[in-house]
């Protein structure tokens, strides 16, 4: 695949992706032809180029500093896969 | 007299406004019609139907109290909503297995604005999952089939509501386009697609995908609704630090049907080899007919224009792998146990995200990756503004380019499932117009011959110049037969 190779095992740890070692593999190889194909951005002349992060960039957007209703804690931890005594649970970080 | 899902949004206020008929009758024919054909369609993942006539009643009890729809344009008017807009109190999936039972907290920007115009907002409309997708065949509750021909896609990522528009379960729908995924439906399903500038549109409620490429738009069934439903949803939201303060002008007023004069742009990159025989022709008759209306029709180039899918597909996985970090299993959403956080993430999203989801968070987090970035993400970045640039360059010469919304027409469900590539190379005539940042608008332009499948037209308008793509394809629509032809679905009920 010219030289276009990609560790998506490692990747995958990066992304914080379980995959099976059947996905891995087919990942690899569908990103591979990919990868090939993006390739062909290397021909283009970019030199002097700015990059475009946004086509209508625009600065400094604030607005009065002034308190705003948000969600409440019930309806903030109404989604939560689990909680306890009004806070997200999440499993022991620190030992 | 017509069915009453099956008016468009102007016919049906028309109706209302005269108490013709009730918000509720023409609710129940959405919901009817949904309950005829929507088992074999499968355009709604999810329907609320107390929900919906709730609104229509209450949008009753508003007209009998003497609410007029100068005030509140689509008072009673039933439009569906893409699965990644939030609505307040339900279900928002985004067509994926991670969002678990997940029920929204608010309203999308968007939604307040529909509400407040009267709409009755309802049903959560199939898409790929995460808007991943240009076949609709990626979303994670089966797929949407074509009205056409149900062995076929309706396109994606937006096929429910190109599907359920056609197949008149709703009167307009909500969509969203990051690369062609309002336009390319709308073309292979046979309704009008409005993609609004980059800024047009809150995005305030919309899950992100990428963030720099999408907006928020609509399916409907001529161009003088897509007309009215973009100024109500058009305007500078504090909740969306990217929407642009410009002022909101009144769309319907640009569709005079006078095209003379007008400046029509033919990208020759885009008349290509591997451009589908019956679609070039349907062009070639299109660009005939703008001429016959007046227009003045001249060749214009996009040289960069064979970089456009490239350039799309790093800085849309790029975007999107940052985006989709935040679903972790720990606010909301699946979440799948692990013996510490990083597994509990890690299992979490190997479980909930499908395989093309999969594939751009690796493919996205790879070219962000430490010593590729410039290679990819940067490069991509700047290619993005000699594409951004070929458009500016062109738009000095003409009002609006014209090109196909599609290189083919519907294809076959399974057809490109397996080649990933194949199915971004698809998107060849609508990528260009989100990197760009301008306005796009699909508009149906004929049919193949055998089997007969809708074909689209696109055209692409300045930086907020959606007044004179409005003002092209109405014309167009209104001198052509294209718009009015339905598809066969008493073969679809029973």
């Amino acid at each position: 695949m010219a030289g276009v190779d990609i560790d998506v095992k490692y990747v995958a740890h990066l992304a914080r992706l379980a995959l099976s070692p059947e996905e891995e593999q087919k990942i690899g190889a569908q990103l591979a032809s990919v990868l090939e194909y993006i390739e062909k951005l290397k021909e283009v002349d970019v030199s002097g180029v700015e990059p475009t992060a946004h086509a209508f960039p625009l600065v400094n957007v604030t607005r009065p500093d002034e308190v705003r209703h948000g969600l409440t804690n019930e309806e903030a931890l109404r989604n939560a896969p689990a909680q306890s005594n009004g806070l997200f649970l999440v499993p022991k970080i620190v030992e | 007299m017509r069915m009453l899902n099956r008016l468009t949004i102007s016919e049906l206020v028309t109706r209302l406004a005269s108490r013709e008929v009730s918000s509720r009758a023409a609710t129940q024919a959405c919901l009817d019609q949904i309950e005829r054909l929507d088992g074999r369609l499968h355009a709604f993942i999810s329907l609320d139907a107390d929900h919906a006539l709730a609104q229509a009643d209450a949008a009753d009890r508003a007209l009998a109290l003497g609410a007029t729809h100068a005030r509140q344009p689509l008072l009673g008017v039933p439009i569906g909503i893409k699965d990644v807009i939030a609505v307040k109190g339900q279900p928002l999936n985004c067509a994926s297995k991670i969002l678990g039972r997940y029920v929204s907290p608010y309203n999308a920007t968007v939604i307040n604005k529909l509400q407040a115009a009267g709409a009755v907002v309802f049903g959560r409309l199939n898409m790929d999952e995460f808007a991943m997708g240009s076949s609709t065949e990626n979303s994670a509750f089966g797929v949407t089939r074509n009205p056409w021909d149900l062995s076929r896609i309706p396109g994606g990522s937006s096929g429910g509501s190109g599907a359920a528009v056609v197949a008149d379960e709703c009167i307009a729908a909500l969509g969203s386009d990051t690369g062609g995924s309002i336009r390319q439906p709308a073309a292979l399903c046979g309704c009008v697609g409005l993609k609004p500038s980059y800024g047009r549109v809150s995005r305030y409620g919309l899950v992100a995908y990428a963030s720099s490429l999408d907006q928020i738009g609509c399916f409907s069934k001529d161009v003088r609704d897509a007309a009215i439903l973009l100024e109500i949803l058009s305007g500078v939201d504090p909740a969306d630090s990217t929407s642009v303060p410009q002022p909101v002008p009144h769309y319907a007023a640009s569709l005079t049907g006078d095209v003379k004069g007008l400046r029509l742009g033919l990208a020759k990159e885009y008349m290509v080899g591997g451009l589908d025989a019956e679609i070039k022709a349907a062009i070639d008759a299109a660009v005939a007919q703008f001429e016959k209306l007046g227009a003045r029709v001249t060749e214009v180039s996009l040289p960069h224009t064979d970089y456009a899918i490239a350039t799309y597909y790093i800085i849309a996985t790029a975007e999107a792998s940052a985006n989709l970090a935040r679903f972790d299993g720990i606010r909301y959403g699946l979440r799948v146990e692990g013996a510490d956080p990083i597994e509990l993430y890690s299992k979490t999203r190997g479980a909930g995200f499908g395989p093309e989801v999969k594939r751009r968070i690796i493919l996205g987090t790879y070219v962000l990756s430490s010593g590729y970035y410039d290679a990819y993400y940067l490069r991509a970045q700047k290619v993005r503004t000699l594409i951004r640039r070929d458009f500016l360059k062109a738009f000095e010469q003409v009002d609006a380019i014209l090109t196909p919304t599609t290189p083919t027409a519907a294809f076959k469900i399974g057809e490109k499932a397996d080649d990933p590539l194949q199915m971004y190379l698809s998107d060849i005539f609508t990528i260009s117009a989100n990197l760009a940042g301008i306005c796009g608008i699909s508009v149906p332009c004929g049919f193949t011959r055998e089997p007969k499948l809708p074909l689209g037209l696109q055209l692409l308008g300045k930086p907020f110049g959606e007044e004179t793509i409005l003002r092209l394809a109405h014309a167009y629509e209104q001198s052509t037969p294209w718009h009015k032809e339905k598809p066969p679905l008493a073969a679809l009920a029973g």
